[in-house]
């Protein structure tokens, strides 16, 4: 396989993965507007936060409003990580690789990316939001579904698998890293009572309030919370999960080619923390500074295999 | 009245057609209207596209498709294909020739100044003997056709013909949706392209290739107008889709980057136009080819199809001496006859042209897709007048043809049926023999009476039939 399909493929996954997950931070931030009691906007701000590009938003819209960031993380064209965006990108990356995919992942894709572009020609309406980002939803599930069923389980769908996890605990990391940033400036604080509705958010922003109620019974505790995104092997968005799953398909890769490479070592060793640490010792010993060392540490895992399989030319 | 290839003067079928015409009767115009929408929904969907350079937001297209198929007898197929067959043989002697002895030239049949001064002669190639004698290996041979028994070659596309993809989805497509028709028809097979272009291609490998020669498509990128065509056949054929990026010289083999390592290839079907091909020995700016690809192609180490600098062979202003190269190669008459063509390089015909206009289409010697011509009846006074001042401005730059009466064959409109004109375009694959592929892309006119079915100028194309009989 060539390194330049191995990274377009690892490219495609990422930016799917990053579309669905700008689509849950919408809706998480459209679910806080309808429940917020005050008058201030600030879960935008927060939501912009999370997707890593408030910065960007702020050159471009000196306020932040509820129209001027959905509008911004839906279908702005400067930003990378809007839906638009990210398909846009996922679509060319799956026609550069396009002889790797199944007729069928392409084509879920293809057809993605073409409704979008007819759906997002212009605003969105508030009261459409809904069913816009059901739309996504249903569309990247779709992606998933014909990627599941026709791939072969070989070198390509390694790639994409890790693609997929890089970004998604990057997501994670940076989700968890900035409420817990914006509602607890300091670790003594994890352990009080909280506006339950700011701790659903977070849940909600990686579809797990429902099953956060499963696991942990209870109402929602920071340190559970942290537990459940962070530990816990059994929840498909967690730390633990992706590195399991990162672990195993480039397990599959050096099996394949019969060599390991620094990459291996890198992932290993995250692993190793995700699996050995108690959530308790993790918020003690500061948790915003824990989340900052594996979004780092994350990053430099894609840059390490990015080299170990000939992503770029040398 | 151009000729109808489906239906004669009495409004009764031609006998290719017969099956046809009687299925056709017993539609609904309604149900055909339908299934083209379903047609065109399943190309989008697919990402058939090409794009249309210097159009920003409608920079990917689906050409548009017509369902009623062009059909041809397999009498009137055998005759065409002994044709190419000559014409083929003939282009492949005349790129040995011209790049060794040239002969032809020292006979006196093509002028030195044709070769030596055009730009897609190339010196570099002089003396060179790619693998197996062969240059050209993929041609897509421009065939119009006039009456019953006329047709003419159009344009020999020697270089990088595009379009065998959608002569490929098109048959798929009208076989997903009219089965019916192909059981009643027997059509002669086409999907097998892929499969020969991989053995034809694997036949002129290096002689010093041991084992299964490892092959690869070169494409400029996602962003060429056919690079749907370049990863379909690559994907099809099961060979890797390259770009230059992912390829270099090593140890005098090119190599392409795997997640592995690198790894040589030894035959690479290039879409990348001869300029861009080599940055060492060509345009030094070009980011698309491989630097010292020439060098190993000269040492015997790879072998590039089609061959750099065959595109003299097509070239507009050797089209006119191709019945003269036939017979030089072939020791016969062409079968296939070319369209008369004026040279507007010599005084003579410069000036029949410039008062006939009207009546012509004029070409550029080196244009394609429809860009950069004239077509004389369908033009206004001021049309004609603009285009006579670049004609006597640079007359060598411009080849004249009459204005030939294209066949028609029936296209789906909102009532039914109409004639539109046609063109056909067969692929040839050369290796160590050669095997034209019964079928082709036909391509046509939509709007009514025009004569330019380049899709880049609002053509569409159809399923070409070729009967088993």
């Amino acid at each position: 396989m060539l390194g330049r399909t191995a990274n377009g493929l690892f490219w495609m996954f990422r930016f799917i993965e990053r579309a669905e997950n700008t689509a849950r931070l919408i809706d998480a931030g459209l679910r806080m507007s309808l429940t917020r009691m005050h008058g201030h906007e600030d879960e935008w701000d927060s939501v912009l936060r999370s997707a890593g590009v408030i910065d960007a938003y702020k050159a471009l819209h000196p306020v932040v409003t509820s129209g001027d960031a959905v509008n911004y993380l839906l279908r702005e064209k400067t930003n990378p990580s809007s839906i638009y965006s990210a398909i846009e990108s996922a679509r060319n990356n799956g026609r550069m690789v396009r002889t790797a995919l199944t007729r069928e992942a392409w084509e879920a894709t293809n057809e993605f990316y073409l409704e979008l572009k007819t759906l997002l020609a212009r605003k969105i309406p508030e009261s459409h939001m809904p069913e816009i980002i059901d739309i996504i939803k249903r569309r990247t599930g779709l992606i998933r579904g014909a990627f599941h069923g026709t791939m072969l389980r070989n070198e390509i769908y390694n790639f994409s698998r890790i693609g997929t996890f890089i970004e998604r605990a990057d997501n994670t990391a940076r989700i968890l890293d900035v409420k817990y940033y914006v509602l607890l400036p300091a670790a003594s604080y994890v352990g009080s009572s909280l506006d339950n509705v700011q701790w659903e958010s977070i849940l909600r922003s990686v579809s797990a309030h429902r099953s956060y109620g499963w696991v942990y019974d209870e109402d929602y505790n920071p340190v559970n919370i942290a537990d459940f995104l962070i530990l816990n092997g059994r929840m498909p968005r967690s730390l633990a999960y992706c590195y399991s799953k990162i672990n195993a398909n480039l397990g599959y890769l050096s099996r394949e080619y019969g060599s390991s490479h620094d990459a291996h070592r890198t992932a290993a060793r995250i692993q190793g923390i995700l699996d050995n640490r108690e959530i308790r010792q993790i918020v003690d010993s500061g948790l915003h500074e824990f989340l900052e060392d594996f979004i780092g540490q994350n990053n430099r895992l894609g840059n390490e295999i990015g080299q170990a399989y000939q992503f770029y030319q040398a | 009245m151009p000729f109808d290839e489906m239906i004669t003067a009495d409004n009764s079928p031609r006998p290719p057609y017969k099956g046809y015409f009687d299925w056709y009767s017993q539609q609904k115009t309604s149900d055909l209207l339908k299934k083209s929408r379903d047609a065109e929904a399943i190309f989008r969907k697919t990402g058939i596209t090409f794009a249309v350079y210097g159009k920003e937001d409608a920079s990917e297209r689906v050409i548009p498709f017509d369902i009623v198929p062009r059909i041809i007898s397999g009498s009137e197929w055998r005759r065409l294909a002994q044709g190419i067959e000559q014409r083929v043989m003939a282009l492949n002697a005349f790129l040995d020739d011209i790049y060794h002895k040239q002969e032809i030239i020292k006979a006196g049949r093509v002028p030195r100044h044709l070769i030596e001064q055009n730009a897609a002669f190339l010196p570099e190639m002089i003396g060179m003997r790619p693998p197996g004698g062969v240059y050209t290996h993929i041609i897509g041979t421009d065939i119009v056709r006039t009456g019953e028994n006329e047709f003419y070659v159009l344009e020999d596309n020697a270089r990088t013909p595009s379009g065998v993809s959608y002569m490929l989805e098109n048959r798929e497509t009208m076989m997903q949706m009219f089965p019916e028709l192909f059981n009643k028809n027997r059509v002669r097979p086409v999907e097998n392209y892929p499969k020969l272009l991989r053995q034809s291609l694997a036949a002129v490998a290096p002689p010093g290739c041991s084992g299964k020669p490892r092959v690869a498509v070169l494409t400029p990128g996602i962003y060429n107008s056919a690079y749907y065509e370049h990863a379909y056949l690559a994907d099809q054929m099961g060979v890797e889709l390259v770009e230059g990026s992912d390829l270099r010289v090593m140890d005098g083999k090119v190599c392409m980057r795997t997640t592995q390592g690198y790894q040589a290839i030894d035959v690479l079907y290039r879409r990348v136009d001869d300029d861009f091909l080599d940055p060492l020995t060509f345009r030094p700016d070009s980011t698309l080819g491989v630097p010292g690809i020439m060098d190993v192609y000269r040492a015997g180490n790879i072998t590039i199809a089609n061959a750099p600098g065959t595109g003299i062979a097509d070239d507009k202003a050797i089209y006119s001496y191709m019945p003269e190269i036939v017979e030089f190669y072939t020791g016969r008459k062409a079968m296939l006859e070319n369209v008369p063509t004026w040279r507007c390089s010599e005084a003579d015909s410069l000036k029949y042209v410039l008062e006939h206009l009207p009546e012509l289409v004029v070409k550029e010697v080196h244009g394609s897709g429809g860009y950069g011509m004239l077509v004389g009846p369908t033009s206004s006074k001021r049309e004609c007048a603009d285009f006579a001042a670049k004609l006597k401005a640079r007359p060598s730059n411009y080849i004249a043809q009459p204005t030939l009466a294209l066949s028609t064959v029936p296209i789906l409109v909102k009532k039914g049926i109409a004639p539109r004109h046609v063109d056909l375009r067969p692929f040839v694959l050369v290796s160590d023999t050669i095997k034209i592929i019964p079928g082709g892309l036909t391509r046509v006119a939509l709007k009514e009476g025009s004569l330019v079915v380049n899709s880049s100028q609002g053509g569409g194309t159809k399923d070409t039939w070729v009967l088993e009989d």
